[in-house]
């Protein structure tokens, strides 16, 4: 259960997923999709309920298994696009970069300053961000927002990708992933 | 180590391209220093009684007033998430980011207050005992600037509200601070237990404030 | 005639041009006013050689104000006009302004010291206003820092160039309101210069040498300026490109 000031957001929700499952979760504005996807990082802690993970790092925290793309984009316009990149993975612990550009069509921007990107450049920049953080677990808000069909394809391709390593992807969307989810979890319906 | 050597490098490096607030700390410490001597009149025997107080008021003001910037880049683009939801302690990132503050504001403001003495008519024998005792508690003045960054990153009127809680922790280390820095003190041997005691002030913010600091920036975040 | 600079192509074919020659003057007057000042022109009675700080300080001081009147000027020719270098000009000037400020501040000090027996008098109107000068050049400087955005910033500082502009009239008039520790104007008064010639050629040498370090420092400034704002703005169509 999760309250919101005087409100409670939702309550009585109850549902899992697996290795290779993708849970997608829909409702209007205010439903309460990011608080709930914050919730499964570990970023805000909920008045009743928990959250738990079978199989796993058992010395990591949930949040620190999973890697959520939200609605910031996390990007210093000061820094090249790579530098932002190279940042990250040299944080977060991920292998390498290579390839990681190129996989949502930035390889052309590498050497530009972030602040020169578009918003939709922007989009795939922190997306990228899955690629080299490689963890296990994918929190998305809202991810094809900004995207032309050009980065739709890539991004489809990366999370069937990430599914088929036994990956687990957990993604608020108002419309089509471009694949077929496991489960849908519609918010914010009937009290 | 390797996290801790991006985000230091991370942080150096926009700092570097985009600017950090040293220039601006500096102009607003010349800006203070001023209005004191313009309102105390013209008495320079006045002045230089004064003096080593007068520089400690500024600089804790310059820190403090300049240090908002340290956390709020990373709240409002939503690095801070990102950032905790590493393999660092949010404990150790909050650490880390205070640090970087205080090696490219805290620590050159504590090295240039002293010699921008003259203007309050500093006499010269004071400015070697100030320059000691405002670089041995640059680190801890930092630190707390950092934790009044921390709790208000989220507020509008930050500024006001970061004066009003943070000064007050201010007190003990100017106490010392000024202790340290007047050449009577120093020959009668107690400046350099000032000294001592502003060292641990230091260590021990280096402690707590990281705490205090991280636990702020999660309630911002929740 | 400053219509025609507003394309800034032209204007960098024209600092092209204009830089060596700048750059040339500012060597040959340097070289001759200091050997005037420092080699030819007589001792005070009083201060002996110190008076010769005079040739340092006196020209940055003069050069302070210029280039702060260059500046608020700029920045009201860009409102008026909307010339669309003029932001730019006074952004490239402030550096240097603000570095001939402390040049002035620092001398003066150091001149100070053997005469007045002190490093610096608060209650002294010229000293103090110069300051705030020094002051208004650094917030100047802070503000095309802070705004990330060139338009907005230049509309900013140019309410600080034009509001601190007060400033300016007021140092070099605050030696006649005010009798306290600076001497009063010599050289830019209603009578005519009271100092004697030897002493005004060097300082008139080494006042010409000063602008045209200036000028040849603007030329540099202007071109780096623009030669960035290109190098974004291709930066922004290639992105967009991608």
């Amino acid at each position: 259960m999760m309250e919101r000031g005087e409100r409670a957001i939702f309550s009585g929700l109850n549902f899992g997923a697996a290795a290779g499952e993708l849970v997608a979760l829909t409702g209007p504005n205010g439903a309460g999709k990011t608080t709930l996807l914050r919730l499964i990082a570990g970023l805000v802690r909920p008045q009743a309920g928990t959250v738990e993970l079978e199989g796993g790092d058992e010395d990591r925290t949930i949040g620190q298994q999973a890697h959520m793309i939200g609605h910031q984009h996390g990007i210093k316009p000061a820094l090249t696009v790579e530098e932002n990149l190279r940042f990250w993975k040299d944080f977060l612990g991920g292998e390498t970069v290579q390839g990681r550009l190129e996989g949502l069509g930035l390889e052309a921007l590498r050497d530009f300053p972030a602040g020169v990107l578009s918003a939709g450049q922007r989009r795939r920049l922190s997306l990228a961000r899955l690629l080299v953080a490689q963890r296990p677990i994918w929190l998305l808000d809202e991810p094809t927002t900004g995207l032309d069909q050009r980065s739709l394809g890539l991004l489809s391709e990366h999370m069937r990708g990430h599914l088929q390593e036994g990956g687990i992807i957990i993604a608020a969307t108002h419309g089509a992933l471009g694949l077929k989810p496991t489960a849908v979890i519609a918010l914010g319906e009937a009290a | 180590m390797k996290p801790i050597a991006a985000l230091i490098r991370r942080d150096l490096g926009v700092a570097l391209r985009q600017g950090s607030s040293l220039g601006t700390a500096i102009g607003f410490f010349l800006a203070v220093v001023m209005l004191l001597p313009i309102g105390l009149g013209p008495d320079q025997a006045l002045l230089q009684r004064i003096a080593p107080g007068a520089l400690w008021i500024a600089l804790l003001l310059s820190v403090l007033l300049s240090a908002d910037r340290i956390f709020l880049d990373d709240y409002d683009d939503g690095s801070l998430e990102l950032l905790a939801s590493g393999p660092l302690s949010f404990e150790l990132v909050t650490l880390t980011k205070a640090c970087v503050h205080w090696l490219t504001a805290g620590l050159p403001l504590a090295v240039i207050a002293p010699i921008l003495g003259f203007l309050v008519n500093i006499g010269p024998d004071q400015v070697l005992p100030l320059a000691a005792a405002m670089i041995m508690g640059s680190l801890g003045i930092s630190l707390l600037a950092a934790l009044g960054a921390a709790v208000t990153v989220g507020l509008r009127r930050g500024g006001m509200m970061v004066s009003l809680l943070i000064l007050p922790l201010y007190v003990p280390v100017m106490i010392f601070g000024v202790a340290a820095s007047t050449p009577q003190t120093i020959m009668a041997g107690s400046g350099v237990s000032s000294l001592m005691i502003l060292a641990a002030l230091s260590l021990a913010a280096l402690v707590m404030v990281p705490i205090a600091a991280s636990a702020a920036l999660r309630a911002y975040m929740q | 005639m400053v219509q025609s600079f507003a394309n800034p192509t032209r204007f960098l074919r024209l600092a092209d041009r204009l830089t060596p020659w700048a750059a040339g003057a500012t060597a040959i007057l340097m070289a001759v006013g200091l050997y005037l000042a420092l080699i030819r022109a007589p001792q005070d009675y009083q201060q002996g050689e110190t008076v010769r700080i005079m040739f340092v300080h006196v020209p940055a001081a003069w050069m302070a104000l210029m280039v702060y009147s260059f500046m608020a000027l700029a920045h009201g020719t860009a409102i008026v006009f909307r010339h669309p270098l003029a932001d730019l000009a006074a952004k490239a000037a402030a550096p240097a302004g603000s570095c001939f400020t402390f040049l002035a501040l620092a001398t003066g000090s150091l001149w100070g010291r053997p005469m007045w027996g002190t490093w610096w008098q608060w209650g002294d109107a010229r000293l103090t206003s110069m300051f705030v000068l020094f002051l208004l050049y650094l917030g100047y400087l802070a503000v095309w820092q802070a705004v990330s955005d060139p338009i907005r910033a230049g509309r900013i500082a140019a309410i600080v160039a034009i509001v601190g502009f007060i400033n300016v009239p007021i140092v070099k008039f605050s030696v006649d309101w005010w009798s306290t520790l600076h001497q009063p104007a010599s050289v830019f008064r209603m009578g005519g210069p009271t100092i004697h010639p030897s002493l005004l050629v060097p300082l008139g040498v080494m006042a010409a040498a000063y602008a045209m370090f200036f000028l040849t420092l603007w030329l540099a400034a202007m071109k780096a300026e623009i030669l960035e704002r290109r190098i974004h703005q291709m930066q922004i169509a290639e992105a967009g490109r991608a």
